[in-house]
């Protein structure tokens, strides 16, 4: 969590419900807690229920059920214009007719602001994005990068205490968007604005997030820091849609307090971590990290549980090996090494022996 | 290059079927706004006589330009064309138009004045062949050709062919008018008559022209001395001239329609004389073309000015209320879902796909005072049945039902331009803090003006060329310019004041388009996409 965020509540969802046409819930029971500060990012696949969630708090859209408050006030019959958010927009959505000064004056007129006043801070928000020099340009003689920093300038300059993004960096390149991503972080942390950010992109979510709410069936299926998202998601579509993934599917055999014994569809029994299995004979999916499987024997630690695989496909990444392997019978089980200078190239079609620890082996729902 | 040539084969049918049917017709229509082809054509001899005379002295012109005249006349009289060029001076001065029909019908006797003594003289100059003899020669060929090609642009037919007849040197030195007379009459009997020239008896013109030569004591003295065909003939005229009418061709004019001793009359006829003129336009602007300079028309003449703007007024209003009407309308198009987007626009639509003069009628049955509008009101009490509103026949009526002809014109382009102004704008202005109003009047408007540009140039230029509509609902006061137009060409075919009038029109349109280009912009107006 960031410096100077406090722990009391600023944005809360309670009991959110919305439905667009009075049948199915594209948000269902939605219920979110934001102190100051915070930079949030609502991370899920299209139809997830995340922009209708972003939708709801800048006021376009309106919750079927349940409270939406703001600084403990609920915000429910306030309109979008008196809400004092401000929002970066997946398109920009900078007024084509106006110079990028006056979109940037624009926030500040309508709040009846003086003249020299609204000069002073379209200046200071250009400069904070380093695009002083273009006040006098459209937005159509500029770059999508430099369209995308106005934007933020823009949400930015009537200084709002909460900013919404709905996939700003969408329409950007890879490069030019790893250095929006440092920017707005750095930005937001800078200015201590709370941030709700929305996005489709894992990378993005993890690597510009306090914490991040993955969003999957309206609902959220885990809110949790990048680090515990990553290392510990609690069901299998976290697990699935976080980074890269291993999966074996078997049967619970026994549970004793924090490891359980699967019995994998091939036969072989190994141990996990039971994060959300309760029964023996339950249906279970064991997820582990590719990088957290050890082939090397001197590395293997002692407790560690040993699998037979075949190796299939041996790719060379620069930083990394990727080896594909089949193993208890799946034919798409990757390990993932760093190439140092002790480290064995495998090659295909020769058999070995893998391990990991137990700890890094979770048995996850099956569905 | 060979890209090049393809594309201009693939469009070269319409190119074709453009130019021969719309821009050639409507540039030699718009070319007839200034030409005068008529006067100098139809009384050739006439205006090169004209020149010489000098209209500020209030005298009627020498006697040369009437004897030309009656050259000229018989002959545009024998192929009907003088009754063309009365109406064509009747548009400059009422009257003309009489004066050259009843003048016409005498020309016959007139001639006859010197024909009746001449055959008492000498019964020769009774018979055809006589005179062709007489005429015939050689040396006249270049004569006779000139006078072909007058003969052709008078009667507008085309006179090429064997003549059989060829003036003699001798004769057009020695008989000038004569041989001018003779050649005519030759000329028409062999091509348009289709009749040898030898048996056919020569136009009372010819006689006429022989009096008017032997008025000059030099002819007379040539004449005596004289050897060839014809001379005896010819030196018993000589010789007995008392016989002879002792009066001019002026005197036989007047004596026809006293408005040919009218200075006035012959100063109209010399101000029209050249083949370009700028009379049409002047008439288009309640002006006119006088001796003394260019004048404004008396006021009670003074229509077209007060037409134009007229029109103009009009074509405002309604580029106006179509644009408070089709505004929110096409709004509500872009707004809705598909679904009823698509029923509203086939109400846009439906009137649009219906005839135009089904339509215009319709709004008659409304806007009587009998009509249905009329009817709800007295019923509903807002009008009182003495005094029921006149909505028809005045120019409220034309802009009613032309605002509502034209609507789907304004709506359409409103409605492709909204279409593309995506609603994150309004969502953004309004995140920043502005009011619905704001939003929608900085953001939204602003975005929609290049909807509003295109659909006002099309409904204004439609509707100051409108004419349907106004002509039917219009009465006097509603109707447009384009009435008028429409009057010249079909009913007082005037049609170079109506060419006139329509090139005015024209560079008025284009003149505004410009306007509109250097003030909004014409990269500015979008028809969609």
């Amino acid at each position: 969590m960031a410096d100077g965020a406090s722990n009391e509540a600023f944005v809360e969802f309670e009991r959110v419900q919305k439905s667009y046409d009075g049948e199915s819930l594209v948000v269902k029971d939605l219920n979110l807690t934001m102190p100051k500060g915070e930079f949030l990012t609502m991370l899920g696949p299209s139809g997830s229920g995340k922009t209708t969630c972003l939708m709801m708090l800048a006021g376009f859209e309106t919750a079927t059920h349940g409270d939406i408050r703001l600084g403990g006030v609920s915000i429910n019959d306030i309109p979008p214009h008196k809400r004092g958010i401000g929002m970066v927009f997946q398109n920009y959505a900078l007024f084509p007719h106006m110079t990028i000064a006056e979109n940037l004056a624009f926030p500040l007129e309508v709040r009846k602001m003086g003249k020299a006043e609204q000069e002073e801070k379209v200046k200071r928000a250009l400069d904070m994005v380093e695009m002083g020099r273009f006040g006098g340009r459209r937005p159509a003689q500029l770059s999508g990068g430099q369209q995308q920093r106005v934007a933020l300038a823009r949400a930015l300059v009537f200084e709002p205490e909460l900013v919404l993004m709905d996939e700003p960096l969408g329409a950007l390149d890879k490069q030019l968007r790893e250095k929006m991503q440092f920017e707005i972080t750095h930005l937001a942390h800078q200015l201590g604005i709370t941030t709700v950010y929305v996005t489709h992109d894992q990378t993005e979510a993890l690597t510009m997030s306090d914490r991040v709410a993955v969003f999957d069936d309206g609902r959220i299926q885990q809110l949790a820091p990048p680090d515990k998202l990553y290392e510990e998601p609690e069901n299998s579509f976290v697990a699935q849609f976080i980074g890269e993934n291993n999966t074996l599917e078997g049967v619970v055999k026994e549970i004793k307090g924090n490891t359980c014994v699967v019995q994998l569809d091939g036969g072989e029994v190994i141990d996990a971590v039971p994060v959300n299995v309760s029964e023996v004979g339950e249906r279970t999916r064991v997820s582990i990290r590719p990088e957290r499987v050890e082939y090397n024997r001197d590395r293997l630690h002692a407790d560690a549980h040993t699998l037979k695989a075949e190796v299939l496909e041996f790719i060379y990444m620069g930083d990394i090996f990727r080896t594909r392997l089949r193993v208890a019978g799946n034919d798409e089980f990757i390990i993932k090494t760093r190439n140092a200078p002790d480290q064995v190239r495998l090659t295909p079609g020769t058999e070995i022996e893998i391990g990991w620890l137990a700890e890094d082996c979770r048995a996850l729902d099956a569905s | 290059m060979r890209q090049k040539m393809r594309a201009l084969m693939l469009v070269a049918p319409l190119l074709i079927f453009v130019v021969v049917t719309f821009i050639v017709p409507i540039l030699s229509m718009l070319f007839r706004s200034v030409e005068n082809d008529i006067v100098p054509n139809t009384i050739p001899g006439t205006v090169v006589a004209l020149t010489e005379w000098d209209g500020s002295t209030g005298q009627p012109p020498h006697e040369d330009v009437y004897r030309n005249l009656y050259i000229d006349l018989f002959k545009a009289e024998e192929a009907k064309q003088h009754t063309r060029l009365g109406t064509r001076l009747n548009y400059e001065q009422t009257g003309l138009s009489s004066m050259f029909r009843t003048t016409g019908r005498s020309l016959d006797d007139i001639g006859e004045l010197w024909q009746d003594p001449l055959e008492d003289i000498d019964p020769n100059f009774e018979e055809g062949s006589f005179w062709f003899e007489m005429m015939s020669g050689t040396g006249g060929e270049g004569f006779l050709e000139r006078r072909r090609e007058m003969l052709a642009l008078m009667s507008d037919e085309d006179m090429s062919g064997d003549v059989g007849f060829v003036p003699s040197a001798d004769m057009i030195e020695m008989l000038p008018w004569t041989a001018q007379a003779y050649t005519d009459f030759a000329i028409w009997a062999a091509i348009r008559d289709e009749d040898t020239v030898s048996e056919e008896d020569p136009w009372e013109s010819v006689y006429g022209a022989l009096g008017m030569d032997l008025t000059n004591p030099d002819t007379v003295s040539a004449i005596n001395s004289y050897g060839g065909p014809g001379a005896s003939a010819l030196q018993a005229a000589a010789a007995n001239l008392d016989q002879l009418p002792q009066f001019g061709f002026r005197e036989a004019f007047v004596e026809e329609d006293e408005d040919w001793g009218s200075a006035k009359v012959w100063a109209t006829i010399k101000l029209y004389s050249p083949s370009l003129t700028p009379g049409y336009f002047l008439n288009s602007v309640d002006m006119t073309l006088t001796p003394d300079g260019i004048e404004s028309k008396p006021d009670n003449q003074q229509v077209y000015t007060t037409l134009f703007t007229r029109t103009l007024i009009m074509a405002l209003i309604i580029t106006a209320s179509c644009i408070v009407l089709g505004y929110p309308v096409a709004w509500l198009l872009a707004n809705l879902p598909m679904r009823t987007a698509s029923i509203l626009m086939i109400l846009v639509l439906l009137p649009f796909w219906t005839s135009l003069l089904v339509r215009t009628s319709a709004w008659k049955v409304l806007l009587q005072q009998q009509g249905v509008i009329n009817e709800i009101l007295v019923w509903l009490g807002f009008v009182n049945d003495a005094d029921r509103l006149i909505l028809m026949n005045n120019a409220t009526g034309t802009v009613i039902a032309m605002t509502h002809i034209l609507l789907p014109f304004m709506i359409l382009p409103l409605y492709s331009v909204m279409k593309t102004i995506p609603p994150s704008y309004q969502r953004a202005a309004k995140s920043l803090g502005a009011t619905n109003w704001t939003a929608f009047w900085r953001v939204y408007f602003p975005q929609s003006v290049p909807g509003i540009g295109a659909g006002s140039i099309l409904v204004f230029i439609l509707a100051i060329g409108y004419y349907i509509t106004p002509e039917i609902v219009g009465g006097t006061d509603g109707v447009f310019i384009s009435n008028r137009i429409a009057y010249h060409i079909s009913s007082s075919l005037n049609w170079g004041l109506a060419a006139a009038l329509g090139s005015i029109l024209l560079v008025v349109v284009l003149g505004l388009y410009w306007c509109y280009d250097k003030i909004v912009g014409i990269d500015n107006v979008k028809l969609g996409g």
